[in-house]
């Protein structure tokens, strides 16, 4: 209690401190003068007088500093009389502080960059209280090798009731034609649970949210609303709530628009942008009660009880799930072995882009290692220059740990200037940055520069300064003065631990460049082979555009309700649309024959003479496709036939089939002729007629996903996507085909067009991203590395000059001489490399994950790279290796 | 002893002070006078003492120092802390070997 008294009125002296001091020497002065007026008075001579007023009263100077030191905090004063010979310091070598600022800048700038990303991305995945209780829901059947399979009404409601949880609310994604006002618009919707809201635990902008006990079965007609649908639809109406909207042409009314910051969480892009919330008892009253092995429900999110955590409720999910396979036992065969997991929901949204940020992250903090070794360069090289003045403090009686708190306080100084332009120009450039980020990333609208970053700035700043200080500042105060200020004029200035010192941090600088330097090359050698991978489909030329057709509650007002009726308008929609300018081929299919679509249209699917129980399918990936896209999209047929214009609604239902579908279930048999059910038991038998090449349609990685066709004449889906092949103008065809498709049905809206060789190149857009991420960082980083053995060299030849010149003098070739400082410097980087290669091979294992067509140590990468880096680093000495040869040995030893 | 020196003399300025505890220890304390003032200093920023400017005896302006009430209490706390110390001290050198046999 007493210090922190006295730490406070020293604080406070701080201030006053001036003032105190002026007392103290008025009263001092006052003294003397009485003292030697006195001493006069007893007769001494004037000089005499005041010497001896003086000789009695003390050292004046010292008893000052002693009472200001007393009085304020020495802490402090040093730092600001530190700050103040430093902010001296860099004004006088203006060049050497911006180099080293701008270097700091950009170091420190580019991490917080990544941070900031990672900091609403990882860190902060859900912008929801409590996100800790969140969780996913997935049914697994491991036994039949099924996962995430969908859930079941009943045991939605069993998970409900097992006091596990405070909230479980299933949830469908989909969109929904909103018509009524100018023009039919295709919106993302979501079906949920009417807990969904409470669940999440969010609060409307205005209006209400579904009330969490509503027991309703079917939907209840309430919607909630985004906010920028509210806006952009509605032009923000403040009268918004209780009027209609017509989805799928049944009316709805508004209950709640929820707030602009408020983004649903889902796996993809599309369901986090959902402006359409309605809630839905997933069973209707006319309909039996739904079956515990109808599994309808896609996915499942719920909120644990207070104090539960993950692995807890995990453990107590797992003892229910146990007690229900012995209640239902046909639902629930031993083989399938069904297990439900819980996933934190904040991982789900994550998805896969942890591993590419994580890399992100990695490479920038490498580039600010280096850039800091490099400042700690130009620092060493620096304090060897300012060895006199350290010598002569040292020698005035300056202690070691005061030297190096002031060479600190300098590098901190430097630190924190380059933090502040960093952030700067992070401020300054952060919509242009933004625009870098690939779309698909999660929370991408939630990327700031908040406190945290700014706080993350700052501890990155302050770590960087003592990082690139330390080495200098203890360098400069081991010297010995004596044999600093004996040695100042001569030629060698260079000490041997200095020496060793810089070469360690080029030594560092090489290794971090090499890892940088083959993760960006084996990024690129990956990004390189998918770019160049054979499709199987030709997309040139190929636009897609998208259409609904609407799917009332009930069933009986639905105008395409059957095959026919829907294969009535398709046939008259292709028939128009051919005469459009430029059409040359024309096609239609479900939207999830859209190459590359990353969706999930998977069919629960069971073969003929399969053993499989018929209520717990294996899943494909499957669209339905009119005769003319096979053509279209130049993917061939190699066996059998493809539709025709038979395979019609009362015909046999027929498919087609990839090769990888055949060889995965047939690899020993034709596959034409052989039978199989898609969907439910109760439905009829599907014949394979056809087979066709594998097309990367699902995936540009993997080329061997079972895919299956089926006949558009044959099926109701409502997710079409037109597509049109040939001399095609991509700016007024989604007008074109909007008017074809609203010459047959004006409320049917058109959208999402895109053309299928941006859809290609858009699927690689988040690979493109890291790669020219990691790249741009490892260039930077070798060119810091250049920069850094540049400069050592010099160093070191600067230092040797009087050497050199013995040697030459002596006869020494000028050849050798070259030689003798280029092998230093390949030294260095032979030693780089070696440390970097060791490094650079446990990095890449890390994010195999992220490579294609190439193996994560790969041979050709790491040798040609390793060649790179010593090009770079023999090139870097070149320079000074000359300088060393042209030494005249007559001005060296003369000037010595 | 600053203190001292001034419950007994009343409000006097700093060389006076310096010249009475010269006197006072009879020249047998040999320490820098300088070091007096940043103690007057200390005492009046502590509030044990305050300082006016007044005319010296020799017609020269001077700033007067005198106690302040809190001065007065520290001066009696400090002459029993001293006179106790000083007992204490004064016991061991009065003690004889056989009063503790």
């Amino acid at each position: 209690m007493r210090s922190l008294q006295r730490f406070f009125a020293r604080l406070s002296n701080l201030a006053a401190r001036g003032r105190a001091d002026r007392r103290l020497r008025e009263e001092m002065d006052e003294h003397l003068a009485q003292q030697t007026a006195d001493n006069l008075r007893a007769g001494m001579s004037t000089a005499e007088a005041h010497r001896q007023a003086v000789l009695k009263f003390g050292a004046v100077e010292a008893i000052r500093e002693e009472y200001l030191t007393e009085l304020s905090l020495p802490f402090i004063w040093t730092l600001s009389q530190d700050l103040r010979y430093a902010l001296r310091q860099l004004a006088a070598s203006p060049g050497f502080a911006s180099i080293v600022i701008l270097t700091i800048a950009l170091g420190i700038g580019a991490t917080t960059a990544i941070y900031s990303v990672v900091d609403a991305v990882l860190l902060h995945p859900l912008p929801y209280p409590q996100p800790e209780q969140l969780v996913r829901i997935e049914n697994d059947f491991p036994g039949i090798g099924a996962r995430d399979v969908f859930l079941s009404v009943p045991e939605w409601k069993d998970f409900e009731r097992s006091g596990i949880f405070q909230y479980v609310a299933p949830e469908r994604s989909g969109s929904v034609n909103v018509t009524g006002s100018s023009q039919p618009t295709r919106i993302q919707f979501k079906s949920v649970a009417a807990n969904y809201f409470a669940l999440l635990d969010v609060k409307p902008e205005l209006g209400r949210v579904f009330d969490p006990n509503d027991p309703a079965p079917g939907f209840n007609l309430e919607v909630v609303i985004s906010d920028g649908l509210w806006k952009r639809d509605f032009g923000a109406d403040p009268h918004i709530l209780g009027k209609t909207l017509r989805l799928d042409n049944d009316p709805y009314h508004v209950v709640g628009v929820m707030p602009p910051d408020f983004h649903d969480q889902g796996r993809t892009t599309d369901i986090r942008n959902t402006e359409i919330w309605a809630a839905c008892g997933f069973s209707s009253l006319p309909s039996p009660p739904p079956a515990r092995g109808a599994r309808r429900l896609r996915t499942a999110i719920a909120r644990l009880k207070p104090g539960l955590t993950v692995a807890a409720a995990q453990s107590r999910l797992d003892v229910l799930v146990a007690s229900l396979r012995r209640q239902f036992p046909a639902d629930y065969p031993p083989e399938s072995a069904w297990t439900v997991r819980l996933l934190s929901l904040g991982d789900t949204v994550i998805g896969n882009v942890r591993q590419p940020l994580l890399l992100l992250m990695g490479a920038v903090v490498m580039v600010l290692l280096i850039t800091c070794v490099n400042v700690a360069n130009l620092l060493l090289a620096r304090a060897s220059a300012r060895g006199r003045e350290m010598a002569i403090r040292q020698a005035l009686g300056a202690p070691r740990l005061r030297l190096i708190r002031q060479l600190l306080t300098e590098s901190l100084l430097l630190s924190l200037l380059g933090g502040i332009a960093g952030l700067a120009i992070l401020f300054f450039t952060r919509k242009l940055l933004l625009q870098m980020i690939p779309a698909a990333l999660p929370r991408l609208n939630d990327i700031s520069i908040n406190w945290t970053v700014l706080l993350f700035a700052l501890g990155v700043s302050v770590l960087a300064g003592v990082f690139f200080g330390l080495a200098p500042a203890l360098q400069a105060s081991r010297q010995d003065p004596i044999h600093v200020l004996r040695q100042e004029g001569r030629g060698s200035k260079g000490s041997k631990s200095q020496t060793w010192t810089l070469s360690a941090l080029v030594v560092t600088e090489f290794a971090l460049s090499l890892v940088l330097l083959i993760a960006a090359g084996l990024l690129l050698h990956s990004f390189w082979d998918l770019f160049k991978v054979r499709l199987g489909f030709d997309p040139e030329n190929v636009i897609a555009v998208k259409l609904w057709l609407p799917a009332p509650n009930d069933p009986n007002t639905d105008i395409y309700g059957t095959p026919s009726h829907q294969a009535q308008f398709v046939r008259e929609l292709l028939r128009r649309g051919q005469s459009l300018p430029g059409v040359k081929e024309i096609a239609v299919g479900s939207s999830g024959s859209i190459p590359l679509n990353h969706d999930n249209n998977l069919f629960p699917l069971v073969l003929e003479g399969s053993t499989t129980r018929s209520n717990l399918p294996h899943q494909v990936e499957g669209s339905s496709v009119t005769p003319e896209y096979f053509q279209l999209l130049g993917i061939p047929l190699l066996r059998g036939r493809i539709f025709t214009e038979t395979d019609v609604e009362n015909a046999p239902t027929v498919a087609l089939v990839n090769e990888a579908f055949a060889r995965t279930w047939w690899p020993y048999d034709d596959p034409i002729g052989k039978r199989m059910k898609l969907g439910r038991a109760a439905d009829s038998w599907t014949t394979v007629v056809g087979v066709v090449t594998n097309a990367r349609t699902e995936s540009l990685e993997n080329a061997n996903i079972p895919q299956i066709y089926l006949s558009s004449w044959q099926r109701t889906d409502k997710d079409l996507a037109i597509f049109l092949r040939g001399r095609l103008d991509p700016a007024k065809l989604p007008q074109q085909v909007r008017a074809v498709v609203q010459s047959l049905n004006n409320e049917l809206p058109v959208f999402g067009a895109k053309r299928l060789p941006d859809v290609v190149s858009g699927s690689l857009e988040q690979r493109r991203f890291s790669m020219e991420m990691v790249l741009l960082f490892a260039l930077t980083a070798l060119l810091l590395a250049g920069i850094g053995v540049y400069g050592t060299i010099s160093y070191i030849v600067s230092g040797r000059t009087r050497d050199i010149g013995i040697r030459i003098a002596l006869g020494a070739q000028r050849k050798t001489i070259l030689q003798m400082v280029l092998n230093q410097g390949l030294t260095l980087a032979l030693a780089g490399a070696a440390v970097g290669l060791v490094g650079a091979l446990i990095v890449s294992h890390l994010m195999a994950g992220l490579l294609y067509g190439v193996s994560p140590s790969d041979p050709l990468t790491f040798i040609s790279l390793t060649a790179v880096l010593v090009i770079v680093a023999l090139a870097a000495c070149y320079i000074p290796a000359r300088r060393a040869m042209r030494v005249d040995p007559i001005v060296a030893l003369r000037e010595a | 002893m600053v203190l001292k020196t001034l419950d007994l003399l009343g409000p006097l300025h700093g060389y006076g002070i310096a010249r009475r505890i010269e006197q006072i220890s009879g020249d047998l304390l040999a320490v820098n006078q300088g070091t007096l003032y940043p103690l007057l200093l200390k005492l009046e920023h502590e509030g044990a003492i305050a300082s006016d400017w007044g005319t010296s005896e020799n017609n020269r302006r001077a700033r007067f120092y005198r106690l302040t009430r809190a001065g007065h209490q520290q001066l009696q706390t400090e002459t029993r802390d001293w006179e106790q110390t000083a007992a204490i001290i004064a016991r061991f050198f009065d003690v004889k070997g056989e009063d503790l046999s």
